[in-house]
C-alpha cells in the first residue's frame, strides 16, 4: 500500500483507562472512522497505532475525550506522527510489560443498568447471580494485587472463566470484552449462608442461600453480609426492636446507623432531596448521602424505625449497588440498615473467618461468598452543601481516583508521602500533578487498624508504583501515623513535620489550585499546635511553605484530656469555671445542679493544679461544652456526637439575627483572641430565664460564625488578604458551614471549600504532602 | 536528740554532731551487729553461687503518704528489686540526704519505718551514710537504698524468658500508689479512702520458686505501671503480650479517681506488686500460690503470651475491640478529635 493521503499517530492515553471498555471503545471508534492499526494496555495507560485518511484521523482524535466510556478519566493524551505501516484492520494486541506503572485504577463500581436487566431476566444465564458484572461496572480496587489490571492479578485468579464467559470475555465488541472479574453461576463465585456457628444451613444451594438470608432479615434477624469492599451487619430498619438488637450487640447506642433501599422504595418520602442530591445518590460512586430528615408530621409511617439516627438531622441512604444487594432488598425488607462490618474501633472485617471470629455474638447468620476482598474499601459518606459535593468521608467508589493539584505551578510533584492523622486516617502519595488519596483507613489505636494502614501504604505505593522521596506527618507524637514516619525516618527517608491545622488549611487550597498567601479559617477538634498546646479554632495566613497563627480562640483546659473529648460535661464545667470561678458551684442551672458536688470539686481542682488539663482553642471542644451546658449532650458514644445533637436542637429560625456580644482581644504575641466569656454569662442568663434551648443553641452557633468571621475579617483586613479557604471538622456542621461562607462572601471574600476532599482528618494527609513537596522544591531550587 | 529538735548541717558533717545522731537515733532503730561495728563498710560471709545486686534512689513526695512513707517504700523498693531477680534479699545499705531543718521527729519517723519494713521483709541494713545539704538543695529527703541477696541454685528468671503460650499474674490491684501519691501531692479531696500498696514481695517470690514451678519473668511493675514493664517484657522477650482488660484488677475508689482525672491505672506505679509470667499449664498452681501470701489476696491472671505482634501489648477491651497498650511517651496529649 502506497503512503498517499495516509498519515498514522501513535498516541499514548493515561489516566483510568483500564478495565473500563476503554480498547474497545476505541476499537469501535477506529473501525466507524475507517481507520486500521492498533491498541493495547501499557502501564501508563494504553498505547495507540492509528492511520488513515487526515481528516478521519482528526475527527478520531476529537471522538476520544467526547465518547470516552463512562467510567474512564483522560488525564493525558500524547500524540505524535508516525510513518504508516502496512495494515489492513484494527486490533486489540495483548498487555505488554514495561518498567514504570502510572495507569491509574478505577475504583469500585456499582452495578450498571445493563446487568441489572440481565440479572432479572428469567432468560439470561446470569438470572439472579449475584455476582454479575460487565466492563461498565463491578469490583476493582478491592480485587487488584498489582497492575497492569489483570485477571490474574486480582481475587479472580481462582476462577476460571467457563467457554460462555471467555467467549465474551474475549469478544472486543461484547460488554464483557476483558472485564476482568467476569464470571457466571457456571463458572464463578458464589454466595453461602452460614449460622453463627460457622454451619451453612442453606443445603448447599446458593439460590437458598439469598433466599434464606432475605427471610431472616424479613424476621428481624441480623444478617452480615459479605460485599464488596467488607462486610456490613445488615437487619430491617422497618423493625424497632431488631435495630434495637443490634445497636445493643454491637454496643452502639446512639450513632447513626446507614440504609440502603432501592430507588423506589418508600424510604425516600422520609428524606428531602433536591436535583444534586438526587444525582449524587444516583451516581456509580453510591456514596451513602446524607439527606435532610423531614419533620416527623410529614412522614408518619409504619416504615422505618424511630431509632436509626437519633439527634440527628439527616439520614445517611445510599442505594444498592452490588447485585447481591439488589437480590437482598428484592426478596427481603424495603430497607436495610447496613451499618459497617467491624470490631470496635477496628478496620472492616474483609476475611469469612475474620468475619465469624468478629461477629458472632451480633449477626443470627452469615450471608458470605467466595471472592476474596484483597482491600478493604468502606463505604463513603458524602453530601450535597451549596450545590457542591461534600464529602465526610472519601473512600469506597472514590479512592483511589487521584485529586488534580496543578499548584505549586509546575506539575511535577516529588513523590511525597503524606501519613495523616491519628483517627478517620488516610495517606496521600503524590506523583506529577496528581496527589492520591487512600481509601478511609480509620481510627490507629488498634493492631488491626495499625496493620491496615501499613498495608494500604505498601499496596498504593505498589498498584501507583510510587517510590516516596519524602515523608510529611503531624506533629503529634502520639500518633501512630506520626511513629511511623519516624520509622521510615530512620531508613534514611527526609522527614517533614506539618501542623495540623497548616495540612487542613493546605488540603482545601491544593483542592482549588490556590497558590500564594490566603487566609485560612479553621475549625477543628483536636490538633497539636506549634505551642505544646491543642489547637482547633484558628485563623491563620498560609502558604504551601509555612503559616502564621493570626487569631485564635481563647484557651480553655480540658480536664481529663481525652477524657474531656468523650466528656462534653467536663468542658462545659471548663466554660463556666473560666467565667464565673469559684461562682460555678453556686450558679442555679440545670446543668450544675445535675452534677455531682464532689465531682465538680474535684475537676476545679484539676485544673486549678493543671493535672492532666492541656490546653485547648478547639472550636469542636467549645461545641461539646454548649452542648452539655444545654443539657443535650452529656457524654457522647460516638466521634463529634454532641456537636451533631447540638446541630440538631438549633431551632435556626428563632434566633434569626441575634448573636450573643463577643470580644476580640489582642493577646501578648500579637495573636488576635476571640473571647469566650462576654457570650457565656448572657447565654446562662437565657438558661436561667429558661428560654427554650433550641433557641439558645441557634444564638451559640449563629455567636460563633460572627466571631470566626470577624477575626477573620480584622486580619483580611491587617494582611490586604481577600481569599480564605476554610477548613476542618466542624463544617461538617451544616448551619456554621452555611452561615460563615455567607458572611464571609458578603463581605467581598472569596471563600474556598472542600469538595475534593473531606473537611475533616481524612483530608489531612493531603494537606501535609502539599507542604513538603513545596518545602522539597525549594530545598532541591536550592540546590 | 529531741523530737522537736530540728536537722542541721552539722549533722551530716562526720564530726560529733553526726556521731550523736548515728549512736543516738539510727543504731537503735536499725539495730544489728554488723552495723553496730561501725567500720567503713560491712563485711559478711557468703555462701558460694550467684548474687543479685540491685540500687534506687527514692525522691517521693509526699514523704509521708497513706500506707506508707518514704523509708518504708525505700527498703520495700530495693528487696523487691532484688526479689524480681529471683534472689533472696539479704542485705542494705542505706544513704540518707536530708534537707537542712527537717524535723527530727519525721526524720525518726521515716527511719522507724525503714527498720520495720526491714524486719518484715526479714532483710538487714548494714551499712549506710548521712549527709545534710542547705535548705532548698533537696527537697526535705532523698533516699538511696542497695541491696544484696542470694540467688537459690537453679533459679533463672529474666525480663526476656517470656514464651508464647505462657500465661501473665499479677499479685493484687494496679495503680493505689500512684493515685495515692497523686493526689496527696495536689490535695485533691475525694471521699474514698486509697492508700499506697507498699509492700515486700520477697515471701511471695520465695514460696513460687520454692514450689518448683518453672517462672520465667518477675518484674514488679513501679514506676509507668503495668503497661509500661509489660511493653519492656515484650520487647525483651520478642514476644506478643495480650490482655484482657475486664481481668485488670483495679480497686473501685482507684477506678474511680483515675477516671475523673483522665488516667489509665495501666500507667500509674505499684510499690508492692509483681507480674510473674509463667508457663500456662502451672498458672493455676502459681496464681494459689501467690493468692497464700499476705500481699498476694487480690492475684489474678491477666493476660497470656502469644506469638503475635512481637514486642506488643494489646488490650481486648470491654466493648470487644482492642487497643494497643503503648509505651508511655512523656506527656498524654489529648488525641481524639
Ligand atoms: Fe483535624
Ligand atoms: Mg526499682
Ligand atoms: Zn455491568
Ligand atoms: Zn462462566
Amino acid at each position: 500500500m502506497g503512503s498517499s493521503g495516509l498519515s498514522a499517530k501513535k498516541i499514548e492515553i493515561s489516566g483510568v483507562v483500564q478495565g473500563v471498555g476503554f480498547r474497545p471503545f476505541l476499537f469501535g471508534l477506529a473501525c466507524a472512522h475507517h481507520l486500521c492499526g492498533h491498541v493495547s494496555n501499557s502501564d501508563f495507560g494504553v498505547a495507540l497505532f492509528v492511520q488513515g485518511a487526515p481528516k478521519d484521523l482528526d475527527a478520531f482524535l476529537l471522538d476520544i475525550p467526547e465518547k470516552k466510556p463512562l467510567l474512564s478519566h483522560i488525564s493525558r493524551v500524547v500524540s505524535t506522527d508516525a510513518p504508516p505501516l502496512d495494515l489492513s484492520d484494527f486490533t486489540i494486541i495483548k498487555s505488554r510489560d514495561t518498567r514504570t506503572k502510572s495507569a491509574l485504577i478505577s475504583p469500585d463500581v456499582g452495578v450498571c443498568p445493563d446487568c441489572l436487566k440481565e440479572m432479572q431476566d428469567p432468560a439470561d444465564r446470569r438470572f439472579e447471580y449475584p455476582f454479575i458484572n460487565c466492563t461498565n461496572c463491578g469490583p476493582r480496587y478491592t480485587i487488584i494485587q498489582d497492575i497492569p489490571y489483570d485477571r490474574p492479578q486480582t481475587s479472580m485468579k481462582s476462577f476460571t472463566m467457563c467457554p460462555d464467559c471467555l467467549k465474551e470475555y474475549e469478544n472486543p465488541l461484547n460488554r464483557r470484552f476483558h472485564a476482568q472479574p467476569n464470571a457466571c453461576p457456571v463458572c464463578g463465585p458464589q454466595v453461602f449462608l452460614l449460622n453463627n456457628k460457622g454451619k451453612r444451613v442453606d443445603g448447599n444451594d446458593p439460590a437458598q442461600a439469598m433466599a434464606l438470608a432475605a427471610q431472616f432479615l424479613r424476621q428481624g434477624k441480623i444478617v452480615a453480609v459479605k460485599g464488596l469492599g467488607g462486610f456490613h451487619l445488615a437487619v430491617d430498619a422497618a423493625n424497632v426492636t431488631a435495630v434495637d438488637l443490634l445497636r445493643q450487640r454491637k454496643n452502639r447506642p446512639h450513632k447513626p446507623f446507614a440504609l440502603m433501599a432501592a430507588w423506589d422504595s418508600p424510604l425516600f418520602d422520609h428524606v428531602h432531596m433536591d436535583g444534586d442530591e438526587k444525582e449524587l445518590i444516583l451516581s456509580y460512586h453510591r456514596p451513602i448521602v446524607l439527606l435532610k430528615k423531614k419533620a416527623p408530621a410529614q412522614s408518619v409511617s409504619m416504615d422505618l424505625a424511630p431509632n436509626l439516627a437519633p439527634d440527628n438531622l439527616c439520614l445517611g441512604i445510599m442505594l444498592p449497588y452490588t447485585p447481591l444487594h439488589y437480590l437482598l432488598l428484592e426478596k427481603g425488607p424495603d430497607i436495610l440498615v447496613m451499618t459497617s462490618g467491624n470490631r470496635s474501633g477496628e478496620p472492616l472485617s474483609i476475611d469469612n473467618a475474620d468475619a465469624l471470629d468478629a461477629f458472632s455474638h451480633i449477626a443470627d447468620y452469615f450471608l458470605l461468598h467466595n471472592r476474596d476482598i484483597y482491600f478493604r474499601a468502606d463505604d463513603s459518606i458524602a453530601r450535597i452543601q451549596k450545590g457542591k459535593l461534600r464529602f465526610l468521608r472519601r473512600s469506597r467508589g472514590y479512592a483511589p481516583l487521584p485529586v488534580d493539584i496543578t499548584v505549586p505551578a509546575d506539575d511535577n510533584l516529588a513523590n511525597i508521602l503524606g501519613c495523616g492523622a491519628g483517627m478517620k486516617s488516610t495517606i496521600c502519595l503524590t506523583r506529577e500533578r496528581y496527589a492520591f488519596l487512600s481509601p478511609h483507613i480509620g481510627d490507629l489505636e488498634s493492631v488491626q487498624g495499625q496493620n491496615f494502614y501499613k498495608a494500604t501504604i505498601k499496596h498504593m505505593q505498589k498498584i501507583l508504583d510510587i517510590r516516596p522521596v519524602c515523608v510529611a506527618h503531624d506533629l503529634h507524637p502520639g500518633y501512630f501515623s506520626t511513629q511511623f514516619a519516624k520509622m521510615l525516618g530512620e531508613q534514611g527517608l527526609p522527614l517533614i513535620g506539618v501542623q495540623h491545622h497548616h495540612a487542613h488549611a493546605l488540603s482545601c487550597m491544593a483542592e482549588n489550585h490556590l497558590d500564594g498567601k490566603v487566609l485560612a479559617l479553621i475549625l477543628d477538634g483536636t490538633g497539636l499546635g506549634t505551642d505544646g498546646h491543642i489547637w482547633g479554632g484558628e485563623v491563620l495566613t498560609c502558604t504551601y511553605k509555612g503559616f502564621e497563627r493570626r487569631a485564635r480562640l481563647n484557651y480553655l483546659p480540658m480536664p481529663g484530656g481525652d477524657a474531656a473529648v468523650t466528656s462534653p460535661w467536663r468542658m462545659a464545667v471548663a466554660l463556666l469555671y473560666k467565667v464565673y470561678g469559684p461562682g460555678i458551684m453556686d450558679l442555679e442551672i440545670p446543668f450544675v445542679r445535675s452534677l455531682d458536688n464532689s465531682k465538680l470539686a474535684f475537676l476545679i481542682q484539676m485544673m486549678d493544679r493543671q493535672i492532666n488539663s492541656p490546653m485547648t482553642s478547639s472550636t469542636g471542644r467549645l461545641f461539646d461544652a454548649v452542648s452539655a451546658l444545654l443539657m443535650i449532650c452529656h457524654d457522647i458514644s460516638y466521634d463529634s456526637q454532641a456537636a451533631i445533637a447540638l446541630e440538631a436542637a438549633a431551632n435556626i429560625e428563632e434566633s434569626a439575627g441575634t448573636a450573643y456580644p463577643f470580644d476580640i482581644t489582642t493577646g501578648a504575641d500579637g495573636c488576635r483572641i476571640m473571647d469566650t466569656a462576654p457570650w457565656v454569662r448572657p447565654m446562662v442568663t437565657d438558661i436561667k430565664k429558661g428560654v427554650p434551648r433550641g433557641k439558645i443553641a441557634a444564638r451559640f452557633q449563629l455567636t460563633l460564625s460572627s466571631m470566626m468571621v470577624k477575626a477573620a475579617a480584622r486580619v483580611g483586613q491587617e494582611t490586604d488578604l481577600d481569599r480564605i479557604v476554610l477548613s476542618g471538622g466542624v463544617f461538617n456542621n451544616h448551619t456554621v458551614f452555611s452561615q460563615i461562607t455567607h458572611m464571609l462572601e458578603t463581605m467581598g471574600f472569596k471563600v474556598y471549600t472542600h469538595s475534593m476532599v473531606p473537611c475533616g482528618d481524612g483530608g489531612i494527609a493531603l494537606g501535609q504532602a502539599m507542604a513538603a513537596a513545596a518545602l522539597q522544591q525549594a530545598r532541591t531550587a536550592m540546590g | 536528740m529531741n523530737d522537736n529538735d530540728t536537722i542541721l548541717l552539722d549533722h551530716g558533717a562526720g564530726g560529733k554532731v553526726s556521731h550523736a545522731m548515728f549512736s543516738e537515733l539510727i543504731l537503735p532503730l536499725f539495730d544489728n551487729g554488723l552495723l553496730a561495728k561501725q567500720d567503713d563498710g560491712a563485711v559478711f560471709e557468703v555462701p558460694a553461687g550467684r548474687m543479685a545486686f540491685s540500687t534506687d534512689s527514692y525522691t517521693v513526695d509526699p514523704i509521708f503518704f497513706p500506707g506508707g512513707d518514704i523509708g518504708e517504700l525505700a527498703v520495700n523498693g530495693t528487696v523487691n528489686d532484688v526479689a524480681m531477680c529471683g534472689a533472696a534479699p539479704l542485705y542494705i545499705s542505706v544513704g540518707l540526704i536530708i534537707e537542712e531543718g527537717m524535723k527530727v521527729f519525721d526524720l525518726k519517723r521515716i527511719l522507724q519505718s525503714m527498720a520495720g519494713a526491714a524486719k518484715k521483709a526479714g532483710v538487714r541494713i548494714v551499712t549506710g551514710d548521712t549527709k545534710v545539704v542547705p535548705r532548698g538543695k533537696v527537697d526535705k529527703i532523698f533516699i538511696n537504698t542497695s541491696g544484696i541477696g542470694l540467688l537459690p541454685v537453679g533459679v533463672n528468671v529474666s525480663g526476656n524468658g517470656a514464651r508464647p503460650g505462657d500465661k501473665v499474674i499479677v499479685s493484687g490491684t494496679i495503680a493505689d500508689h500512684g493515685v495515692t501519691i497523686l493526689s496527696e501531692r495536689e490535695g485533691l479531696k475525694f471521699d474514698s479512702d486509697v492508700k499506697s500498696d507498699s509492700a515486700p514481695l520477697n515471701h511471695m517470690v520465695k514460696a513460687v520458686l520454692e514450689s518448683g514451678h518453672p517462672v520465667h519473668v518477675l518484674r514488679d511493675p513501679t514506676r509507668g505501671g503495668l503497661g509500661t514493664t509489660l511493653n519492656e517484657i515484650a520487647v525483651q522477650s520478642t514476644v506478643g503480650i495480650r490482655l484482657f482488660e475486664n481481668r485488670l484488677p483495679v480497686r473501685g475508689p482507684v477506678r474511680g479517681i483515675c477516671e475523673l482525672l483522665g488516667f489509665d491505672p495501666l500507667y500509674l506505679a505499684n510499690e508492692g506488686k509483681l507480674i510473674a509470667i509463667v508457663p500456662g499449664t502451672n498458672a493455676n498452681k502459681v496464681l494459689d500460690i501467690i493468692r497464700q501470701d499476705e500481699f498476694g489476696k487480690d492475684a489474678v491472671i491477666i493476660g497470656e503470651v502469644t506469638d503475635q505482634d512481637p514486642g506488643r501489648v494489646v488490650l481486648e477491651t470491654l466493648i470487644g475491640g482492642t487497643r494497643i497498650v503503648d509505651m508511655l511517651t512523656g506527656e498524654q496529649l489529648p488525641r481524639i478529635c
